[in-house]
């Protein structure tokens, strides 16, 4: 579904992505994990071109998002994508953030979208919160509602940047629920993440970044129990405590 | 009226009279006499009738330059729009011209050498003034859309809406709420520079005050009168303003 070939991303003299070739498949559950500072977030940015790569090439669907000539617009609506930081429009209900996008690009009518809105706050279990503002909402309502609002553009691919990291920890398991019912209905995910737990039991895959580069990549099961490199056993040893 | 025109000889004339009398003498003659009262509130329309337009004006030039140069200035790298580059460079002259030259010499300019040959100073008076607060409102816009989280940005787009729905829905609403102070002083200083384009020979509140001091000799009580105006006029603004600011708070409660 994602194909990406030697991904190379430049801020200034720093080199970031140092030659990233990497495919998603349909229906995966990809976790990318490593230090800060490798790389991790950049990947994930390049994919919906949040950051333009410096070089190298993404093909979405067989489509190149490098490409000047794609409308990256439309790539982007089958491609979700969930913050760090939420990224709720504070000045919008809940309904109209979730509803904005699906209605202005077209994919449905108000009507619809509303519809649609309930029904996906009801399986977060928010549905009592159409109406709020995000300000009145707790961190993990918020990332919840999030995953909602880029679901609710019935996306093909769901991005995760992070998306436990600024959480008080009594409120990430409410989000990693969320997003593990999400694998088991078959979401094509990609996840970077410091969870360990969610990347053993959910992930399909794991992908070890350092320094640019995907240094190991392997089944969680075979990634946690045994790891190949060098630096994936420091880091391991240092995180699984 | 007897009682003033009694006063009145009394004063010409030059005999004694009580602080009372002279208060009272003046005071008719500045704003009831002659049905003069009128020409306040008629200057007042006119006041009311140019802020309004350089108003308009003013936010619909602030909020385009605004955008166009924040649009260009956030362009993906290898994506340099040429007809963005043209407009940037423009409005970058507009605001260095109009924030680096008094307002008084530019409407002297645009009252007579530009439109000299117009007789409606009200709105060429309104013209220059919007002109002007343009290249304000412009600077205290993008600064606005500068200072909303870079987040929400790529929120907007990372739904796939276009530059365009992502300013006009997230962006441009939160920078509103967050440069409405900022902005409502932009808008008082509009309000009290009307004043200048009686300069040109626009009718608004200080000329039919300035008039009315040429008449009667007299320019304490139309002055002051004059100054009680515009600060009436500027509290009423800025209560407007409150309003609009609590309405747009809504969204803060918690």
């Amino acid at each position: 579904m994602i194909v990406v070939n030697d991904l190379h991303k430049s801020f200034g003299d720093l080199e970031v992505l140092r030659g990233v070739s990497e495919h998603v498949e349909q229906g995966e559950c990809i976790v990318v994990i490593g230090p800060s500072g490798s790389g991790k977030s950049t990947f994930l940015r390049c994919l919906n071109l949040l950051e333009t790569p410096t070089s190298g090439e993404i093909l979405f669907d067989g489509v190149s998002m490098t490409d000047p000539k794609t409308d990256i617009n439309k790539m982007r609506q089958k491609m979700g994508m969930v913050f760090q930081h939420f990224n709720l429009f504070p000045n919008m209900t809940i309904l109209k953030n979730i509803t904005l996008a699906p209605v202005r690009t077209g994919l449905m009518s108000q009507k619809e979208a509303e519809a649609e809105a309930m029904m996906l706050l009801k399986r977060v279990g928010l549905e009592d919160k159409a109406d709020a503002y995000p300000a009145q909402l707790s961190g993990g309502q918020k990332q919840r509602i999030a995953i909602v609002r880029s679901l609710a553009m019935h996306p093909e691919v769901i991005l995760f940047d992070e998306p436990t990291s600024a959480l008080d920890p009594e409120m990430v398991g409410e989000v990693l629920d969320v997003m593990r019912k999400l694998a088991e209905d078959g979401m094509t995910m990609v996840v970077v993440t410091h969870e360990m737990g969610f990347a053993k039991e959910v992930g399909d895959r794991v992908l070890f970044m350092e320094d640019g580069v995907i240094v190991e990549q392997n089944t969680p099961a075979e990634f946690f129990a045994n790891p190949q490199s060098e630096r994936a056993r420091s880091f391991l040893a240092k995180v699984l405590i | 009226m007897e009682q003033y025109t009694l006063w009145k000889t009394l004063i010409t004339s030059g005999d004694p009279v009580t602080a009372w009398q002279k208060f009272y003498v003046y005071f008719y003659q500045a704003f009831i006499e002659a049905d003069r009262w009128k020409q306040y509130l008629s200057g007042v329309v006119s006041t009311l009738y140019v802020t309004a337009l350089a108003l308009a004006l003013g936010v619909i030039l602030g909020v385009i330059v605004a955008v166009v140069r924040t649009a260009h200035d956030q362009q993906r790298p290898g994506h340099n729009n040429p007809i963005l580059g043209v407009l940037n460079f423009i409005f970058k002259i507009y605001v260095t011209v109009i924030r680096g030259t008094p307002m008084m010499v530019q409407l002297l300019i645009m009252g007579f050498v530009i439109f000299s040959s117009s007789k409606n100073f009200a709105l060429v008076g309104a013209l220059t003034l919007g002109i002007n607060s343009g290249a304000y409102q412009a600077e205290i816009i993008r600064g606005g859309l500068m200072a909303v989280d870079s987040g929400q940005m790529e929120a907007g787009r990372s739904l796939g809406l276009n530059y365009v729905d992502t300013m006009r829905f997230i962006i441009i609403p939160q920078a509103v709420k967050a440069i409405l102070p900022a902005l409502g002083n932009e808008f008082i200083v509009l309000l009290k520079d009307t004043s200048l384009i009686s300069v040109i020979g626009g009718k608004e509140l200080l000329y039919a005050a300035r008039a009315i001091v040429s008449r009667t000799y007299e320019a304490m009580f139309p002055f002051l009168g004059t100054a009680a105006i515009y600060l009436v006029l500027v509290m009423l603004f800025t209560w407007l303003l409150g309003i609009f600011e609590r309405r747009l708070r809504q969204s803060d409660r918690r």
